[in-house]
């Protein structure tokens, strides 16, 4: 008998708490794929955000520590340039990672920090019970945004992966989708390149998932994965953004 | 005006409009966003300021530029979201800029639970942020006394330029009584001659806390402690319950706890046993000297709280351990019942029997 | 006098609601209340519940550890609530949810079918109305018209939603009522 699917080494027997049709469970999947295809899982330390997969922990099957919000790439840092050998990632919501930890996420991404981020867009605050996001997309309702997202008054969304490519250091930014099996074999692929760069030694990798909030978003599992294609995709263009080996000591290669 | 039913985050949103609390910046966290997204929508309304700030650390320095810009401006949170704060706070009573902060306190520490504590006592009375400073603290145990405790809070930070703040539990957020929004009178306001709004017709003005000469900074602290002294003097304020028979016990609690308390009054009266209570509504300043003179007649005092046991140590304090200060008390987001504060007084007093 | 009274049953089956039409009831007619959700993990998805207190005098402790009454909109709530119950308080049962008695003898027990007459009355969504009629039919701890009037006003905003809604608060209450009397 041959196996076709099975479910990775690297992630736990446990059931989710996410709600049901949330693209958090597939992302969980493609990151534990990765890892057991590289065979890292008992290297792997994984950081926990403030968001609704604050107990990610429960569902992998490797060391976790659990931020505050905003904070883990701070934390990554602390445990990388402690622990060089380790693999390191953050996984972090919207929320989590362009409002409150914009500042940790810009400079750990500008100092090369050699981990990966698996960034999950879904353009909404999901565990606090969908408030807006700095990714909410113009005239998108929320429970902070009752007549949509206004943008002379609170901006456009940020475009984390155009603001992160600004800066040179970086080693691998890409954004992808989980919106359809397509986008999920792309989003698999960037995310074991992430995963093999940092095993590799090379520089900061970060993975932007366009994700669902059916919950929050108020629409059913199915109408979120069309909404997500239809007003998030022409404005969070799903592509490679960065892909190049980090400076070398000499000064080396640039690829600005 | 008639009553009506509301929930607690949403009184406190309403009331703090109508006390002119017109520039509100928050950012969301259980169990308080609601007064968030009240006012996102209320403040349009009554042509207010309403915004979402990135973090808490940027919410609590927008408090500082408009409190400083001589505007009446608040925010609310909880517990993980105030300790980000404790930053900004440090420097708005060192500036002495009036805002008002309300904390919708829940399980810590770290990022604890949701559900209702009252951990950030000593947070809130003894600091939290760096240096010697401190706020005026509201502890409402009702959604009607939240409401009535917003406008004068506005007040008394104006009175006082001193950051106030209001202490809830997810409960009192969370749960929906009748409430009446009153009209209070204050005595006028000395004009905020002090803020950054613009120098025409004047010396230019400058919002700041740095003292490099060490006699300045002496005597900005000395300039604070006279002012926390009039709130000692001035603002102190009280409920007591049952305390006008003889008894043998006096709780001490506060907010939510209080009222349990005054259940387990009920219970233990009808079993003959005489408790009373005493409950601070400020808890800084803290009503020590009415708390000696009902200690007097107890055998022994009880704190109720929902923490490890924080306002005990000022219990204490104000009592100079003159009579026993025992200690109740529920952790994590649970919540003693009235039934578990009766038993504990009578296994106080049982065992207090044992002793002689 | 107090009474107190949990309503539970599933996210989204309008128990929250329900509890809150009475609060407000009790309110207009100049009585003490409170009305306390659940609220925590459990929001998301799963149970629901909120406890509501009328009483004539302040209300101090607005947790209650053992209510009088029950009203239980699925099996879940019942086992988790009527154990807490005080002795001769009544229990109200979804009975087209939860097909098990209460495992008491000291309570009354109330039963009602409460899905089948909303639909029957042309709305599933108003189960919740026809427990409520039923609680008070059954409890009068409020009198009926006081609580159309209530249920009036909440649904205000939706006055399609007023006729059938009222139908299934009055069938809830002749049944309560007929419990009360048996
Ligand atoms: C300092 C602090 N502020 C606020 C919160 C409340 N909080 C919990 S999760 C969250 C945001 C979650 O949104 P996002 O990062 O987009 O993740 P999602 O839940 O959508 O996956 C917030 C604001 C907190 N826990 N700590
Ligand atoms: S609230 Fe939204 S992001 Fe959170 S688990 Fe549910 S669907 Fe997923």
């Amino acid at each position: 008998m041959q196996t076709i699917f099975k479910r990775p080494e690297a992630l736990a027997v446990q059931p989710t708490h996410y709600c049901p049709g949330c693209t958090h469970g597939i992302a969980h999947r493609l990151i534990a794929e990765a890892i057991d295809e590289l065979g890292l899982r008992e290297r792997t330390v994984g950081i926990a955000p403030v968001g609704c997969s604050v107990l990610a922990f429960n569902y992998f099957n490797f060391d976790f520590q659990q931020a505050s919000h905003g904070r883990a790439p701070a934390v990554a840092t602390g445990i990388k340039r402690g622990r060089p050998d380790l693999v390191v990632f953050t996984y972090q919501g919207d929320g989590d990672l362009a409002s409150i930890g914009m500042a940790e996420i810009i400079h750990a991404a500008n100092r090369g920090e050699k981990f990966t981020v698996v960034f999950i867009n879904n353009a909404i605050y999901g565990m606090t019970g969908g408030q807006m996001a700095p990714t909410t997309m113009p005239g998108q309702v929320t429970s902070t945004s009752p007549f949509g997202r206004k943008t002379d008054d609170v901006g456009f969304p940020i475009r984390m992966c155009e603001l992160l490519s600004s800066l040179r250091t970086p080693a691998f930014i890409e954004r992808v989708s989980l919106s359809s099996p397509k986008h999920i074999i792309r989003a698999r692929k960037a995310i074991l390149k992430a995963f093999r760069y940092q095993s590799e030694g090379r520089g900061f990798s970060f993975v932007e998932c366009l994700s669902t909030c059916p919950t929050n978003w108020g629409v059913t599992p199915l109408k979120a994965l069309e909404w997500l294609e239809e007003h998030m995709m022409p404005y969070y263009p799903v592509q490679n953004f960065k892909d190049f080996e980090p400076a070398t000591p000499e000064g080396g290669k640039d690829a600005d | 005006m008639a009553k009506v039913l509301m929930k607690g985050n949403e009184a406190i949103a309403e009331s703090g409009i109508r006390a002119g609390g017109l520039c509100y910046f928050c950012y969301p966290i259980t169990p308080q966003s609601e007064v968030a997204e009240y006012l996102s929508r209320r403040m349009p309304e009554v042509g207010g300021a309403f915004l979402q700030g990135e973090s808490e650390v940027a919410v609590s320095n927008m408090l500082y530029g408009a409190a400083g810009a001589g505007v009446r401006c608040w925010t609310t949170s909880s517990s993980p979201g105030i300790s980000l704060m404790m930053e900004a706070l440090s420097y708005i009573a060192a500036a002495e800029l009036p805002c008002v902060i309300v904390n919708i306190v829940r399980a810590g520490p770290g990022l604890g639970g949701i559900l209702p504590s009252q951990g950030d006592y000593r947070q809130a009375v003894k600091g939290g942020g760096h240096g010697d400073y401190r706020c005026l603290v509201y502890a409402p145990s009702s959604v009607q006394e939240a409401v009535d405790l917003m406008p004068l809070a506005f007040d008394r930070a104006d009175r006082y330029r001193n950051p106030v703040l209001i202490i809830g539990d997810g409960m009192i957020g969370q749960m929906m009584e009748p409430v009446e929004f009153r009209e209070q009178e204050f005595p006028s306001l000395p004009e905020k001659n002090w803020a950054t709004d613009g120098c025409k017709g004047r010396k230019p003005n400058v919002v700041n806390s740095l003292y490099l000469n060490p006699v300045e900074e002496e005597q900005l602290n000395r300039k604070l402690g006279e002012k926390y002294a009039r709130m000692e003097r001035d603002e102190v304020m009280f409920e007591e319950f049952n305390t006008g028979k003889p008894y043998r016990a006096l709780f001490v609690a506060y907010g939510t706890t209080a009222r349990i308390c005054k259940t387990a009054i009920k219970k233990l009266a009808e079993e003959g046993i005489d408790v009373a209570l005493l409950r601070p509504i400020t808890l800084f300043p803290f009503p020590s000297e009415r708390l000696n003179e009902l200690a007097e007649p107890a055998e022994f005092l009880l704190s109720v709280e929902m923490s490890m046991g924080q306002m005990l140590e000022d219990i204490r304090l104000a009592t100079c351990c003159r009579k026993p200060v025992h200690f109740y008390g529920r952790q994590g987001g649970l919540v003693p019942s009235p039934e578990e504060v009766a038993d504990e007084v009578k296994r106080l007093l049982g065992s207090a029997k044992g002793d002689r | 006098m107090q009474t107190e009274a949990v309503f539970a049953g599933f996210g989204g089956q309008g128990v929250m609601l329900a509890g809150m039409v009475l609060a407000e009831t009790g309110m207009n007619l100049g009585r003490e209340v409170v009305w306390l959700p659940s609220y925590g993990p459990e929001m998301r998805g799963g149970t629901a519940n909120c406890t509501v207190i009328i009483a004539d005098e302040p209300i101090a402790s607005p947790i209650v550890l053992h209510p009088r009454d029950i009203v239980a909109m699925n099996r879940p709530s019942l086992e988790k609530f009527c154990g807490l119950m005080r002795p001769g308080g009544y229990v109200v049962v979804n009975k087209s949810l939860i097909a098990v008695d209460p495992d008491r003898d000291d309570v009354r027990v109330v039963n009602v079918e409460a899905n089948r007459i909303a639909i029957e009355a042309g709305s599933a969504k108003s189960a919740n109305m026809v427990i409520l009629g039923a609680y008070v039919g059954a409890t009068g701890v409020v009198p009926y018209e006081a609580l159309v009037e209530t249920a009036q006003t909440v649904l205000k905003k939706k006055p399609k939603l007023i006729p059938v809604n009222l139908k299934c608060l009055e069938q809830g209450f002749e049944l309560g009522k007929q419990a009360r009397a048996d």
